[in-house]
């Protein structure tokens, strides 16, 4: 049987032992609601929870009372701007966001422009996946409620300018909300330094488990938004429903091994990444890097491999766990939107595969890895007429091609 | 997703993979699809004097199932005449190799690489 790697930490991340450790007695013997305030049982739940919360507010340089805790970065990239929309709507009603944006950020954009009577500008990126700032500046105007804009992309795991960005927010008195799934562990962060009014974090992408995420909302001044589901009021009013003690600290402890690990894991990424990135390309030719070779963050590599589709090359490795795209968008055969947002060719985008690397990823894994990728690229490469052409030195761009 | 043997099989152990001389009069090509749609097939045949098809090669740019599907017609159309050849169809490769629904294009596309290694053949040889 030969082993499976994963290399799709963009996707999911397995939940840290360390973290499982914690989250068990909270599915047993400590089964209180956290929102009871009668007895002992509710007060230890709602202990653990809050410690949870601090633990989440240390990471980003916040108040604890400025964390809700939701199911997850969707839910509270849909709370950020459709409950940001709702309240101050009738004042300002015009969204800048950014064309490779998530789709939950994309389509709760595109809801309030369809139904809520929103102008939403969708700001393009460069080549390397980073907006302009200046195209930024321009596009903001009197009636600008809200910027959002990712930390880390998703894809391409580029970082875009927080700093900047929350900067230009702040002196034209625009919100600024960030969905920072992919940033929390990877890029330090500071809600105060960074201008962020609101942020979105998950848990499932640091090694927390699935169905768990929180909402950073700005105090100070205060930022207001319209709970999305109507209930008891828990999250102090923004989101009703039972916490579950268990994932909140399971999401507390993700965020606390973080603010102690981040730079060496940070590290031990860099060398990974640049061991994996010089394996392949020493073997092979005309290997690209998607997105900015210097803000990306190093747990991403998003490759095109000239004249090779990437599904047949994603047969060939099948021990190898990587993804053509985003796990959402993974069952279209469709080239990745955002590869295209960036300027890269269509027959280019059909090339490219993203490998994710984490904490769980060894130099044996990479090694493994890398023979497997440079064996099969040179396989396939003997089977591609693209290929074939390319060394007889035809213009591929030349040709009249029949689409289909 | 789970892979048919038949087009695994196909795709790891592709047969008559290759070119031949596109300049010679036996030898017709046909070179269908685009890059930018993520297929590119190159089919290859050589015809005897009697019109049999002695050899076929390909090379294809796609995913497993474009591979395998032009590894399979390659394998078929081999000393078959032109006619029969011609006469191939799309389903009866998308049902050896069970491809799923998503991934017919494939063979369509197979069909249309045969079609016109035929008519380029057809073409050179017009007396």
């Amino acid at each position: 049987m030969i082993k499976n790697i994963y290399f799709d930490y963009q996707a999911t991340t397995p939940v840290d032992p360390r973290v499982i450790d914690k989250m068990i007695p909270y599915f047993g013997e400590i089964y209180g609601n956290p929102h009871s305030r009668n007895h002992s049982y509710g007060w230890e739940a709602e202990e653990a929870v809050e410690i949870a919360r601090e633990n989440v507010a240390n990471i980003i340089g916040a108040n604890p009372k400025e964390i809700i805790f939701t199911s997850g970065a969707t839910e509270s990239n849909n709370l950020a701007i459709k409950g940001l929309a709702d309240f101050y709507g009738d004042k300002k009603n015009h969204i800048i966001t950014c064309v490779t944006e998530h789709k939950c950020v994309l389509e709760s954009c595109r809801f309030l422009s369809e139904k809520k009577g929103f102008k939403v500008t969708y700001l393009p990126v460069k080549s390397d996946g980073l907006i302009d700032l200046k195209e930024l500046k321009n596009a903001i105007t009197s009636k600008t409620l809200l910027v959002s804009i990712m930390g880390v992309h998703n894809e391409i795991g580029v970082i875009q300018p927080l700093e900047e960005i929350g900067e230009i927010c702040k002196k034209n008195d625009v919100f600024f909300h960030t969905d920072c799934a992919q940033a929390i562990g990877k890029i330090p962060l500071d809600v105060n330094q960074m201008n962020i009014d609101l942020m979105s974090i998950s848990g499932h992408k640091i090694y927390a488990p699935k169905g768990v995420g929180a909402l950073y909302v700005r105090r100070k001044p205060r930022v207001r938004i319209s709970a999305m589901m109507s209930g008891g009021g828990q999250e102090r009013g923004m989101r009703s429903g039972t916490l579950s003690p268990a994932l909140c600290v399971g999401l507390g402890e993700a965020c606390k091994i973080y603010s102690e690990e981040m730079e060496t894991e940070n590290k031990k990424l860099e060398k990974l990444k640049n061991a994996f990135l010089e394996g392949i390309r020493s073997s092979c030719d005309e290997i690209y890097l998607n997105g900015s070779e210097e803000k990306r963050v190093p747990g991403n590599l998003n490759l095109s491999f000239a004249y090779i589709e990437g599904e047949s090359l994603m047969m060939g490795i099948k021990n190898l766990a990587v993804s053509s795209g985003s796990a959402c968008t993974s069952a279209s055969l469709e080239p990745s939107y955002v590869l295209k947002a960036l300027g890269v060719e269509e027959e280019l985008a059909h090339t490219s595969l993203r490998i994710g690397l984490g904490r769980f990823t060894t130099e044996e894994d990479v090694k493994h890895a890398v023979n497997k990728i440079v064996s099969e690229v040179k396989r396939l490469r003997a089977l591609s007429p693209l290929w074939e052409m390319a060394q007889d030195g035809v213009d591929l761009t030349k040709i009249n091609w029949a689409a289909h | 997703m789970a892979y048919s043997k038949n087009l695994i099989d196909h795709y790891e152990n592709p047969r008559n993979v290759g070119s031949m001389d596109k300049e010679s009069k036996e030898v017709g090509t046909g070179l269908v699809g685009a890059p930018a749609c993520g297929d590119v097939m190159k089919l290859q045949i050589k015809v005897s004097n009697s019109g049999i098809i002695e050899d076929a090669k390909f090379k294809t740019f796609g995913c497993g199932s474009a591979i395998a599907s032009s590894s399979l017609i390659t394998e078929w159309v081999k000393g078959k005449s032109v006619d029969e050849a011609h006469s191939i169809k799309n389903t009866e490769i998308a049902n050896h190799l069970a491809l799923p629904p998503v991934k017919i294009h494939c063979s369509v596309l197979a069909e249309d690489a045969i079609k016109a290694a035929i008519a380029d053949y057809k073409d050179k040889n017009k007396k």
